[in-house]
């Protein structure tokens, strides 16, 4: 045991910081005990009693700092002390920033960021209505990004909000954008004069994608989740909604759409749209009624008419998107042409759930026995799969994010000799797959070798449902699509028609070419 | 919608932040609790007897016996305990306070500090300094000697200056030592230095102990810690007044008494609920190590109960390096953890470089529970060894079973109405 | 009651509760957002989440008694 002290005239340091630099004097080399203290009495007998105190330490004045340490084996003294000398005038090292706090709670989040008037929230169904409740207390908007929450809670939630004057988004309220402020799965779309309320995240985003690509934009755009127009929650959000965009002075035209909704729920949301004040595009989707125009009110039953109509309310010539080249037209009757027709069964592999929806009941408008996967009711040969449903996603992420089970799905489907077309979505944006072609374009490539294989051609339609200014470079997607051998469109509707014509057998009847329209 | 948890919790609330906590006498323990009387000892935290005790207790015991003069030997003061003829009392049921083994006998000099808003008064007794002192459990010669001299002469010459003083105020001094760096728990350094300035001329003039005076003040500049009893019994004070009101979730003290961690809330009055005590993370002095460590002990987490201690580190960055990488942003960490627990932040304990925010202030039982966030407490550490002193200091977290336990007992209360 | 804050006026700040990429989406786009390190109520516990609820409504009912 050789002791050391260094006696460092009239030096203070707190005594917190000098029990720091005693562990840290502990790990350097030939240190058996470390310790800096100031030369209080005191502390002096504490040294004292640990050994630790030389004959140069007991003169020290409370004023000193006493570097105390013992040397095991003996040498290395000046190095110690250099070591010492340098933590001591250098303050401690790489450690200015240390890591921010992350609150535990909202209310915690709101001391860091008290200007918040939004939770996003996207915990695990059982815990979604309490954790909505607490927000709607601390006086928040709420995007409800759960789901599996009972409807009754819904109900409730919503009841809430409304006493309370805030919106409720969801349960399972996808997409939102408001006053540009992309939330959930969201696309990179222009402000504009377009409003909407949607009770369909995927429908949603096909409508705003569709006019980002006319260049219209949009003022806000409202999920309010799937149930809103049931017979139990009767509209309650997307009556709020309504108002909230009525009274907001940048939004000119509202959009509200919705699969088919309940009774009193309908008659409540056209009620007061007809007295909204604005032109109102309705988009209930897939209600065999025909268009009509009522007062301000436009109906519409698909998401490509629906932003046709907006577009064309807002003075704009017929988009672009609504035709199919000559070269697609060229590349379908080759299929056609090539096709047997006991081969030519639909399968649809869909990750927006809406978009599986629209598709459906155009196929059956168009004649098809189509069969969805939720009804699980095969009528006829020709199947669609909405894969972001509960059932295909316990203990996976959805499909929009992860393409695993749709590229495992489409090889199957190319093994089915009954098939000849595959029916897919690509949805784009913030939140969705960084590069989804990456990931599906092998797998079409695959799935057309397969069917080559056993001697058959199998066509692949995809819906790319995005806009130019998403993260992903839309360009750079249907490129890579495109060179895997798919035929790509932007409306999903179009991509219904197209797989019904290659199915039947008759291109006659698609936009585009000569007809334009 | 309001309910009647709401209300009381506000209303505990004011009483706590109104407090304003004067130093008004320094009087012996029997004179200002006179249930304190032959036979009965207070101890720090829940109650406990002997045989449960820590050793640092037990020693504590011994040396308070043999200072009061009811056993000559230590042998005899063990006897005399475990033999269960000396009365184990609990000092927050006397509203008293101690630091570590907090054992009070009735002969010793105590703080009486009153809460002027209220009248309400508690107690603690007087810092002994560091080395060999009761409140870690030593109890030889050098131990009841001290003890003796403050009895004989600094209470006495803190009185009459204190009594000159027509008092000192309390809530401006902790008020301005927190401004200075001071979490009043680990680093009471500014708030003894005020506290010194306040009483050093009323101690100076006309006192009748001249001859003492050198001693006295002597005492006093050598403890950094001194404040820290004073500290204690304000906290007290504060948060008796803001105790026992109905359907309040405030926990209304936080205390340990080396085995047990024990809490009280508002609506259950003096019940406490109890689980064993947790060890301290930390740092050692030379030659000590986590093995020596008793488990956390000692009324002075009553400081957080009032958001003082680890609630204020954001205000006291030079305590945050006993864990962690011990960086600023560690201490502001700790406060606004503590933040998400507390009912609101005190109006009259505010942090400078929060902008004069106050610290997190009211720990809401409710909060606890759901949050799973667990008071922090700076905390001394002592040896499991009743004599061998301090052997570091660090932080220590409440057991989260106590506030489930609470939670149980207020359910089946409030239900039960 | 906390106040109400109104939703359309401006870019909305968040307070995101689970998924982290919604935040990281925000943060990266430059708007105000604050991530909530969630766990479920009472650490998942039933029988405390329970009691906290009744603890609520006791309070709830015991208002309404003394109204």
């Amino acid at each position: 045991m050789t002791v050391k002290n260094h006696v460092l005239k009239n030096v203070y340091r707190d005594s917190v910081a000098l029990m720091r630099l005693s562990r840290e004097m502990e790990g350097l080399e030939n240190v058996a005990q470390a310790t800096a203290i100031m030369g209080t009495d005191n502390n002096k007998e504490l040294l004292a009693q640990a050994g630790l105190l030389a004959d140069s330490g007991k003169s020290a004045t409370p004023n000193d700092l006493i570097v105390a340490f013992d040397l095991t084996p003996p040498g290395r003294e000046e190095a110690v002390m250099t070591s010492v000398q340098h933590r001591l005038m250098s303050g401690r090292q790489g450690t200015s920033g240390g890591t921010s706090y992350r609150p535990r709670s909202m209310e915690g989040a709101l001391q860091t960021l008290p200007q918040a008037n939004l939770a996003m929230i996207s915990v695990p169904g059982e815990h979604a209505a309490r954790e909505a409740t607490k927000a709607l207390d601390l006086g928040l908007n709420v995007l409800l990004f759960s789901d599996n929450v009972p409807l009754e809670d819904e109900v409730d939630l919503k009841q809430q909000a409304i006493s309370r004057g805030l919106l409720m988004m969801g349960p399972d309220c996808g997409t939102a954008i408001i006053n540009g402020v992309p939330l959930g799965f969201a696309n990179a779309v222009p402000s504009g004069r377009v409003g909407l309320v949607s009770a369909s995240g995927s429908g949603l985003q096909q409508v705003i994608c569709l006019l980002a690509e006319s260049g219209e934009g949009i003022s806000h755009a409202l999920g309010v989740g799937g149930r809103d127009l049931s017979d139990e929650v009767n509209g309650a959000m997307m009556l709020e909604g309504l108002r909230a965009l009525r009274e907001d002075s940048a939004t000119e035209i509202i959009v509200l759409i919705s699969k088919p909704p309940a009774q009193s729920a309908r008659d409540r949301v056209l009620e007061a749209a007809s007295r909204c004040g604005k032109p109102c595009v309705i988009s209930f989707l897939g209600e065999q009624e025909e268009r009509a125009s009522r007062g301000n009110i436009q109906m519409e039953d698909n998401l490509e008419s629906t932003a046709l109509r907006i577009l064309k309310l807002l003075g704009k010539e017929p988009p672009g998107w609504a035709f199919l080249d000559d070269k697609s037209r060229k590349q379908i009757e080759s299929i056609i042409a090539s096709t047997d027709p006991g081969h030519r069964s639909i399968r649809g592999l869909y990750s927006g759930g809406t978009l599986c929806y629209e598709s459906l009941f155009i196929l059956r408008n168009l004649g098809h026995q189509a069969g969805s996967g939720l009804e699980r009711e095969q009528v006829g040969g020709d199947l669609l799969i909405d894969m972001g449903d509960d059932r295909y996603t316990v203990g996976r992420p959805h499909p929009m994010i992860d393409f695993r089970s749709r590229c495992d799905a489409l090889v199957q489907a190319a093994a089915d000799p009954e098939v000849g077309v595959v029916l897919l979505d690509v949805i784009l944006g913030y939140g969705a797959h960084p590069d989804p072609a990456a990931e599906l374009a092998p797998a079409i490539l695959e799935a057309q070798k397969i069917a080559r294989n056993g001697g058959r051609r199998l066509a692949c339609v995809v819906a790319l449902c995005g806009s130019p200014d998403d993260p992903q470079d839309m360009d750079q997607q249907q490129k890579t699509l495109t060179h895997a051998g798919a035929l790509v469109v932007h409306s999903n509707a179009l991509a219904a028609r197209i797989a019904s014509a290659i199915s039947r057998g008759a291109a006659g009847p698609l936009p585009g070419g000569d007809t334009r329209g | 919608m309001r309910n009647t948890i709401e209300e009381a919790n506000q209303a505990a609330l004011s009483n706590m932040y109104d407090a304003d906590p004067v130093l008004v006498d320094v009087a012996p323990a029997s004179e200002v609790m006179p249930q304190l009387g032959e036979g009965t000892l207070l101890h720090a935290g829940p109650p406990v007897q002997w045989p449960a005790m820590c050793s640092p207790m037990q020693g504590a015991v011994v040396g308070a016996l043999r200072y009061q003069g009811w056993a000559g030997t230590e042998e005899e003061a063990a006897a005399l305990a475990s033999g269960g003829s000396v009365s184990l009392q609990s000092a927050h049921d006397f509203s008293a306070v101690g630091p570590m083994t907090g054992i009070f006998s009735p002969s010793m000099p105590v703080f009486v500090v009153e809460n002027r808003t209220l009248g309400n008064q508690a107690y603690c007794t007087i810092n002994e300094g560091l080395g060999k002192v009761m409140r870690f459990g030593a109890n030889d010669d050098s131990v009841i000697e001290r003890l003796r001299w403050i009895e004989k002469t600094l209470a006495p010459a803190l009185r009459e200056a204190v009594l000159r003083a027509g008092g000192v105020d309390l809530r401006p001094l902790m008020a301005q030592a927190l401004a200075m760096g001071d979490e009043m728990h680990q680093r009471n350094v500014a708030a003894t230095s005020l506290f010194f300035r306040a009483i050093a001329p009323h101690l100076v003039r006309g006192s009748s102990q001249q001859a003492s005076l050198s001693e006295v003040t002597d005492f006093l500049v050598g403890n950094d810690q001194f404040f820290l009893n004073l500290a204690m019994a304000a906290a007290k004070s504060a948060m008796d007044a803001a105790a026992s009101i109905n359907g309040s979730t405030l926990i209304t003290a936080m205390s340990r008494n080396g085995t047990n961690f024990g809490i009280r809330i508002g609506a259950l009055g003096n019940r406490w609920f109890t689980a064993p005590s947790l060890m301290p993370e930390g740092l050692y002095f030379p030659g000590f190590t986590s093995d020596d460590a008793n488990p956390d002990m000692g009324d002075s987490a009553i400081l957080e109960t009032l958001g003082l201690g680890a609630f204020a580190m954001a205000g006291s960055p030079a305590v945050v390096g006993f864990v962690g990488a011990g960086t600023y942003r560690d201490a502001l960490n700790y406060t606004q953890e503590m933040g998400e627990i507390t009912l609101g932040h005190h109006p009259h304990l505010s942090i400078p470089n929060l902008d004069y925010q106050g610290v997190p202030s009211g720990i809401d039982l409710r909060k606890v529970v759901e949050t799973g966030i667990s008071p922090a407490i700076n905390t001394g550490i002592a040896h499991k060894e009743a004599g061998a002193g301090q052997v570091g200091a660090g932080i220590a977290r409440a057991p989260l079973e106590c506030f489930h336990q609470a939670l149980e007992a207020l359910v089946n209360e409030m239900e039960s109405r | 009651m906390a106040e109400k804050r109104d939703l359309l006026g401006g870019p909305p700040a968040t307070i995101n509760v689970g998924l982290e990429v919604f935040a990281d989406t925000l943060q990266e786009l430059g708007f105000p957002v604050v991530q909530v390190d969630w766990r479920p109520s009472a650490g998942g516990d039933h029988r405390l989440t329970d009691l906290l609820s009744r603890l609520e409504q006791s309070g709830d009912s015991n208002a309404e008694g003394t109204n």
